[in-house]
């Protein structure tokens, strides 16, 4: 059962008692969906190409390597500071290709709607959704809309699929990783999932946060220009953060990953929410922050072009890939012995006391 | 970060510890009694740094770890009843009883809500007056004037719909138990210091008179922790025994009258059921009978599992020897089921899932064989 009070959770915009609901026969196909589809959806996140979404869009690729990925994005609160669901859905996916070497060129999107959704809210969404594919010059070429009955879906579910063209060079992935090699972070860790967190939490923390959300394209097309060749592996730390891309590339190479806390770029905020809740920023989900492996020769230009691009000036060099030792990840605090840094089993849940 | 870096001083830290060593003549056993604690040691690799001078034997202090299976069993079958919310603290979630955890009960359709604070599940209670809202209340001294204050706000609101389901556990009984245990080994505590913010620490005066074992009143952070070993061990090496407060910017001796005057206000001193150690005398608080109509265990006509044996049959029956590892017994990494059969996803006992949980802080902390 959920109240209007749910509903407006943290939500930014004001919903009246009587607002308009998004109701079951907006998914049944009939009048209803056609209007919700042609006067709310398509004007807002249609490409100029593709004003009508068909069966299927033809677009016209240039090279002939495609990387395709899909994603489904659901996040509670659906706004939160620094980002919403809507803009989440389009750079999580844009995000994808572009750790995987490729430009991002056409999405579809595909709409789960929970049965009393205010249209304000599903409104609001799309605009979200419209300005990031801008902004990341995305084409969103197809969709699909259902309603599903009240309690099925938390909201809105988005699924957003990527097309996108491969560009020399690839980065040859977390198989090529050596002993020598340096591990690079793009920006201050932990931000989304505290952002998240407290939003969801309705506990007042100053400033704790704001989500790192955003597109990582121009992070990797900055590394790509300058130091393109001697990357190994690049990837977005989104959930299980930092700390779980190095668990699964130290399972790829056979390598162990050291880091040192010290050199660790965390905010004052994302730092006193973690020592207050006791989660640790290395395990927090980040949206828009690369984690990266390069040829230690390197890392000092990779730093400089990273920090040459907006938002990343705190990117840093966190470790360094040694021998396969005590265990898969260590971390060197500034006081005792390397200590191993394991892999949460689920997500971080604050302690007690 | 301003009240946490200062503490952690690395150049310090290796000042303590280098006293430390240089005091000890001999290994001293101190058991550090919160779990809180046992994580920063492990975290730092302190118990490395100080092994052949002091060993460190984990205590009992993991609010979730102690909680009786009962208990646990007692909230799921609670959050399965129809218009019944039950909401918890993040850490007990995971926390399995005899048929699996909150978790997994959650998964089974049964309405489990995490909270930060027992006054969001008050709110929650306010906003939703169709639905009975339990907290499950559970831990130390620490934790027991939050709850407390909830119920309080509830009063006030004239809810109907709020209740606590309580497990609120006192540290002092289980020390006093562990330290007459015939097996014991323990020569100095670390005490807990969040505990002693509340409750002060002038009781523990009367405790080293009675059983001649030097205490320190010992926080969490690097510095904390070695200036606690360090007290106790000085104590030692001089055949000393008294309480020091080694965390004088949080604790005062007669502790925090306002918190303690608000557990007394709602709570009275009970017998209950720690698991790992049976029932425990004075061992933890249960809700006073003038404000019975907020206990869900009288509101829900639970059966009293204040004294039950059940836990101890189930834990017999189990290979989990959480109760060994809670007082002291055995470490984390001896038990023959670590990282074997019992790891974070299949959890024999709580202290594998709790964050102040003593297998988890090995989980984490302990070096791997080689990959």
């Amino acid at each position: 059962m959920k109240h209007l009070s749910d509903w407006s959770l943290n939500c930014p915009i004001l919903i009246s008692a009587d607002a308009e609901r998004i109701s079951l026969a907006h998914g049944e196909g009939a009048r209803l969906s056609r209007r919700l589809i042609s006067e709310t959806i398509l004007p807002r996140v249609a490409s100029a190409e593709h004003t009508a979404f068909t069966d299927a869009a033809k677009v016209t690729a240039i090279g002939c390597r495609l990387a395709i990925c899909t994603d489904s994005h659901t996040v509670s609160p659906m706004f939160f500071p620094g980002g919403d669901l809507g803009s989440l859905s389009v750079y999580g996916t844009v995000n994808d290709l572009a750790v995987a070497g490729a430009y991002p060129r056409w999405l579809t999107l595909s709409l789960i709607i929970e049965e009393g959704l205010p249209k304000v809210i599903l409104e609001t969404i799309l605009d979200s959704v419209a300005r990031a594919a801008r902004e990341c010059r995305v084409s969103i070429v197809a969709g699909d809309t259902k309603v599903v009955p009240r309690g099925a879906v938390d909201g809105l579910f988005i699924t957003t699929s990527g097309v996108g063209e491969f560009m020399d060079p690839i980065p040859p992935g977390p198989g090529a990783i050596q002993v020598g090699d340096q591990i690079l972070v793009s920006g201050p860790l932990g931000r989304h999932g505290i952002a998240v967190m407290s939003a969801r939490g309705g506990f007042t923390l100053d400033a704790a946060s704001v989500s790192d959300s955003g597109s990582v394209f121009p992070i990797v097309t900055a590394l790509r220009d300058s130091v393109g060749e001697h990357l190994r592996a690049i990837r977005d730390a989104t959930r299980g953060g930092v700390s779980a891309v190095l668990q699964e590339w130290s399972q790829a190479s056979g390598l162990t990953f050291t880091l040192t806390e010290a050199n660790l770029p965390i905010t004052d905020g994302v730092r006193g929410a973690c020592e207050l809740l006791g989660l640790d920023p290395l395990y927090v989900a980040n949206e828009g922050t690369i984690v990266v492996a390069i040829d230690a020769s390197y890392a000092q230009a990779a730093i400089t072009a990273l920090r040459s691009v907006p938002g990343c000036d705190r990117a840093a060099i966190i470790g360094e890939v040694q021998p396969a030792g005590i265990s898969p990840l260590t971390i060197r605090r500034a006081f005792g012995p390397p200590r191993p840094l394991d892999e949460p089993s689920g997500a971080p849940l604050p302690r007690i006391c | 970060m301003k009240f946490v870096d200062e503490f952690r001083d690395p150049e310090q830290s290796y000042a303590l510890l280098n006293r430390i060593r240089a005091t000890a003549t001999r290994e001293w056993v101190l058991m550090e009694v919160c779990g809180g604690q046992t994580h920063s040691l492990l975290r730092y690799g302190i118990d490395v740094e100080l092994s052949g001078v002091v060993e460190l034997i984990h205590g009992p202090g993991c609010p979730v770890c102690v909680t009786d299976i009962a208990a646990i069993d007692h909230a799921i079958e609670l959050a399965h009843r129809p218009q019944v919310l039950l909401a918890s603290f993040g850490d007990m979630l995971r926390v399995p009883g005899s048929q699996g955890s909150l978790l997994t009960a959650r998964a089974d359709g049964a309405n489990v809500m995490m909270v930060y604070s027992p006054l969001d599940a008050v709110r929650y209670a306010e906003v939703h007056p169709s639905l009975n809202v339990v907290f499950f209340a559970v831990g130390f001294e620490t934790t027991a004037p939050a709850t407390a204050l909830a119920l309080l706000q509830a009063q006030k609101l004239g809810l109907r719909n709020f209740s606590l389901l309580v497990s609120h556990v006192r540290v002092l009984p289980a020390m006093e138990t562990l330290i007459q245990a015939p097996e014991n080994r323990v020569q100095g505590f670390l005490a807990a210091g969040h505990v002693c913010c509340v409750t002060g620490f002038a009781e523990y005066e009367n405790f080293v008179r009675r059983f001649r074992v030097p205490v320190a009143v010992t926080g969490f952070e690097t510095l904390d922790l070695l200036q606690g070993i360090l007290d106790c061990v000085t104590q030692l090496e001089s055949g000393v025994a008294k309480v020091h407060n080694c965390y004088s910017r949080s604790v005062q001796r007669t502790g925090n009258q306002h918190a303690i005057d608000v557990i007394e206000r709602v709570y009275e001193i009970d017998t209950r059921v720690w698991r790992g150690f049976g029932p425990v005398t004075s061992g933890g608080y249960s809700i006073r009978p003038e404000l019975q109509e907020f206990d869900a265990s009288h509101r829900f006509n639970l059966k009293s599992f204040a004294t039950n044996n059940v836990a101890k049959d189930i834990e017999q029956y189990s290979q989990c020897r959480a109760g060994d590892v809670l007082s002291g017994r055995l470490k984390p990494c001896e038990c023959p089921e670590f990282r074997k059969t019992c790891t974070p996803e299949t959890p024999l006992g709580a202290p594998m899932v709790s964050s102040e949980g003593a297998c988890a802080a090995y989980e984490k902390f302990h070096p791997r064989v080689q990959l």
